[in-house]
């Protein structure tokens, strides 16, 4: 007899057993989590609210990132010595995959950084984790001092269904901004000025590709990195309402339209005409920006992160700007964001002294010492005092985008499963395994399976 | 069988405590206490394995965001990992990574081994240990230099320029026919040394008498390698088969780092859709769902395995 018979059944059992009289998974408590409701009375006093321990979650690991966090932090504690801070900092990966379980726990943190998307903070607000802010935004006066472009990204209704719209569920430290760096000694060499329109910016990539140099340096190997440029495309030939429309998912969109199919059929003359390093399906991002930071390519279709990098590569050789309209004096729009808000819990004990926390770490002060450390403040940002050159111009460029209300979301917003779709849609596009209608016909049906379901 | 029944002696008996009488069978037969024995271990097996497979199970049957309360959907997950082409296409997928996973391995190894073998070249241990080496490294580590390896200004590239055939180079990991090749080769030099190795200790158990006697017999080396060596190391064969499946079945990390699914979807595979469902999408019920199906495929699939090496080392 095979021995292994009756204990594979034996396995099976077991395996069986539990799966049957085990109870619906979520169903610990956690979930029948209260919603709190908006508009209750609101305590802005925190030396009032006694002795108090605030746990907060960070991504804020990195060199300038750390250092703002960790001054702020001791800032706080000085000005309210009752409050103690324990604070718990991850990266980005980390915080993502750990903060579903911290969320749904028993006690979970105070103060966390949520991704903005909708599998993260859209879940989150559906799951009734997050509490809404608005009574605090009213309180602290954050509606005048964000404008909607940059709240949008931390607006679910309470449903967590709509995205871009409805409650405040947390605010931002950083902003961050798409455009395009270029290398000034090359466009010089090339004898092209910095573009003002973007016809001037398509001569310019010619102009540099009859010299023989690479137009543009580009690494799609990670997938992501074209949505970036198609984006940055997508918000010359598409009119930003429309944009913004889709971009959150909203109903009633269309990605089939001609205007989306001229901004995918640019990108495929580009590939024709050899704007892109050869190569780049098969090259990472960050090979390719260093690539550019080392001379090789004129331009860099790039956010704003890459900032400090670049600088101290390139010094002045590199500059920044928005990607320019159709006329020198279009309506400034970039695809952009924030970084990631600072949300309070809804089982938090201390939502005021949370809340008083994230406005701390949001005030004007705040913004200085951001700036002060090599971030982007996502407020106040043309008013900081930075070096010239790129420094200036990335300021420059993210304060003229937020005051014209210019931000255009992240294409991968649009539907969970769309940075997917939309990424590997486009590494298709552009090794023209699929024709820019096949391309949308495909974005377009992620889009509506989404948006109709979504109510 | 019953108690009375067993009774060597009346001596014998008389000394024998009676609990073990009462236990029952002649010495060396199974006895119900040895259930406790197992206890321990088994306790440890079912909290840290028996249980987290039977919560995917159950995991498997609901649709759950991993925060909310989840909703039942019996077999519907698994009804739409048959129907998903995407996924069928994964798993495809994991199949070819199978060949560079395991059967290019176990051929290129029982070659180097045997050679290593027969050879009984100086320096053994050097070679040994060279060859072994990419096992020691870490996968991720692995899967960063052969991103570099496989750039468009990469070492590759650069060698095949140098060689004269600079219309061979690419992006390799972009590209759509080889970006699963390439991955698959990265795993090729990764499960070579393993399975080299193994078979080397196989092969040093061999007799030498044997190849004394096929020698005698007029055999050349390849008819002294499929009429001794090969029946001999069979059983190192299964094992090395048994590990380089798994290893290919699952792989997720290489093919995290190296090109996320891409270009397009075309090197996806199933461990990568679990990760991505549950921690990225919040599906934690279809992504179960997979998981479980893996487990079933990689059951089945080492259970054959097993099967054969059993059979071939009891002949």
């Amino acid at each position: 007899m095979n021995p292994r018979r009756p204990r594979l059944l034996m396995v099976v059992g077991v395996v069986g057993l539990a799966a049957a009289t085990a109870c619906a998974p979520g169903s610990g408590g956690s979930s029948t989590a209260s919603t709190p409701t908006p508009g209750a009375t609101v305590s802005t006093d925190v030396a009032k609210a006694g002795k108090v321990t605030l746990t907060v979650w960070d991504q804020e690991v990195r060199g300038g990132q750390a250092a703002q966090m960790s001054q702020l932090n001791k800032e706080f504690k000085a000005k309210y010595p009752n409050v103690t801070i324990k604070r718990v900092s991850r990266s980005f990966d980390d915080l993502k995959t750990t903060l579903r379980l911290a969320l749904s726990g028993t006690q979970p943190p105070d103060v966390v950084e949520a991704n903005n998307g909708r599998s993260d903070m859209g879940a989150f607000v559906t799951a009734g984790q997050l509490r809404p802010l608005d009574a605090y935004a009213k309180a602290y006066g954050w509606e005048a001092r964000y404008p909607q472009s940059v709240r949008q990204y931390s607006s679910y209704s309470p449903d967590g269904k709509t995205f871009g719209q409805g409650s405040l569920y947390g605010l931002p430290q950083v902003g961050e901004v798409v455009g395009i760096y270029y290398n000034a000694k090359k466009l010089a060499a090339a004898g092209v000025q910095p573009p003002k329109t973007w016809a001037e910016f398509e001569s310019a990539l010619a102009a540099v590709k009859a010299k023989g140099e690479v137009p543009m340096m580009f690494g799609n190997l990670d997938k992501w990195p074209a949505i970036h440029v198609f984006g940055t495309v997508q918000g010359r030939t598409t009119p930003a309402d429309a944009v913004t429309q889709l971009a959150f998912g909203r109903k009633g969109g269309s990605w089939t339209t001609p205007e989306n199919t001229k901004a995918a059929q640019t990108l495929v003359d580009w590939v024709d005409k050899g704007y892109f390093e050869p190569g780049f399906n098969g090259q990472g991002y960050d090979p390719a920006w260093q690539a550019f930071s080392k001379g090789k390519g004129a331009f860099l279709i790039a956010g704003t992160w890459l900032q400090a990098d670049l600088q101290k590569a390139m010094g002045s050789d590199v500059r920044f700007m928005l990607p320019p309209g159709q006329a020198a004096d279009a309506k400034p729009v970039a695809t952009g964001g924030t970084g990631l808000p600072f949300s309070v819990t809804s089982k938090s004990p201390h939502p005021d002294v949370a809340a008083a926390y994230i406005n701390f770490i949001t005030d004007p002060h705040a913004m200085e010492v951001l700036a002060s450390t090599g971030n982007l403040p996502v407020a106040d940002t043309a008013a900081q005092q930075v070096s010239a050159g790129l420094q200036k111009d990335v300021f420059n460029a993210f304060g003229t985008v937020v005051k014209a209300d210019g931000l255009l979301p992240y294409l991968d917003y649009t539907t969970p499963t769309m940075p997917d779709t939309l990424g590997a849609g486009l590494q298709d596009l552009l090794a023209k395994k699929a024709s820019p209608q096949q391309f949308l016909q495909r974005i377009q049906k992620d889009y509506g399976d989404f948006s109709s379901t979504n109510g | 069988m019953t108690v009375e029944r067993v009774a060597p002696g009346a001596v014998e008996e008389a000394l024998q405590p009676p609990r073990r009488r009462s236990g029952g069978g002649p010495p060396g037969e199974p006895r119900r206490v040895a259930y406790l024995y197992l206890l321990p271990a088994f306790l440890v097996y079912a909290a840290f394995l028996l249980y987290p497979l039977a919560r995917s199970v159950q995991l498997s049957f609901y649709r759950w965001d991993g925060l909310s309360l989840g909703t039942w959907v019996g077999l519907g997950n698994y009804v739409d990992v048959v129907r998903d082409a995407g996924l069928r296409a994964a798993f495809g997928h994991a199949l070819v990574l199978m060949v560079f996973y395991a059967v290019v391995p176990l051929v290129v190894g029982l070659v180097l081994a045997s050679i290593l073998n027969r050879a009984k070249v100086r320096g053994l241990g050097f070679f040994r240990t060279v060859v072994f080496l990419p096992q020691v490294v870490a996968m991720v580590v692995v899967a960063v230099a052969w991103r570099r390896i496989y750039a468009p200004d990469g070492t590759l590239n650069s060698l095949l320029s140098a060689l004269g055939l600079g219309s061979l180079t690419r992006g390799w990991l972009g590209d759509y026919t080889l970006a699963l090749p390439a991955v698959g080769f990265i795993g090729t030099w990764f499960e070579t040394g393993l399975v080299t190795v193994l078979l080397l200790a196989g092969m040093g158990r061999i007799s030498g008498e044997l190849y004394e006697a096929a020698r005698l017999d007029g055999a050349g080396p390849v008819r002294e390698f499929l009429a001794v060596t090969l029946p001999s190391v069979r059983g190192e064969i299964a094992v090395a088969l048994t590990l380089t499946v798994i290893a290919a079945l699952r792989t997720f990390d290489l093919v995290y780092v190296t090109t996320r699914g891409g270009p397009g979807n075309s090197t996806s595979v199933p461990s990568y859709e679990v990760y991505h469902r549950a921690f990225e999408l919040g599906q934690v019920g279809s992504a179960a769902a997979i998981g479980v199906c893996l487990t079933i495929i990689i059951f089945v699939i080492s259970f054959g395995i097993t099967r054969i090496g059993d059979r071939d080392t009891t002949r």
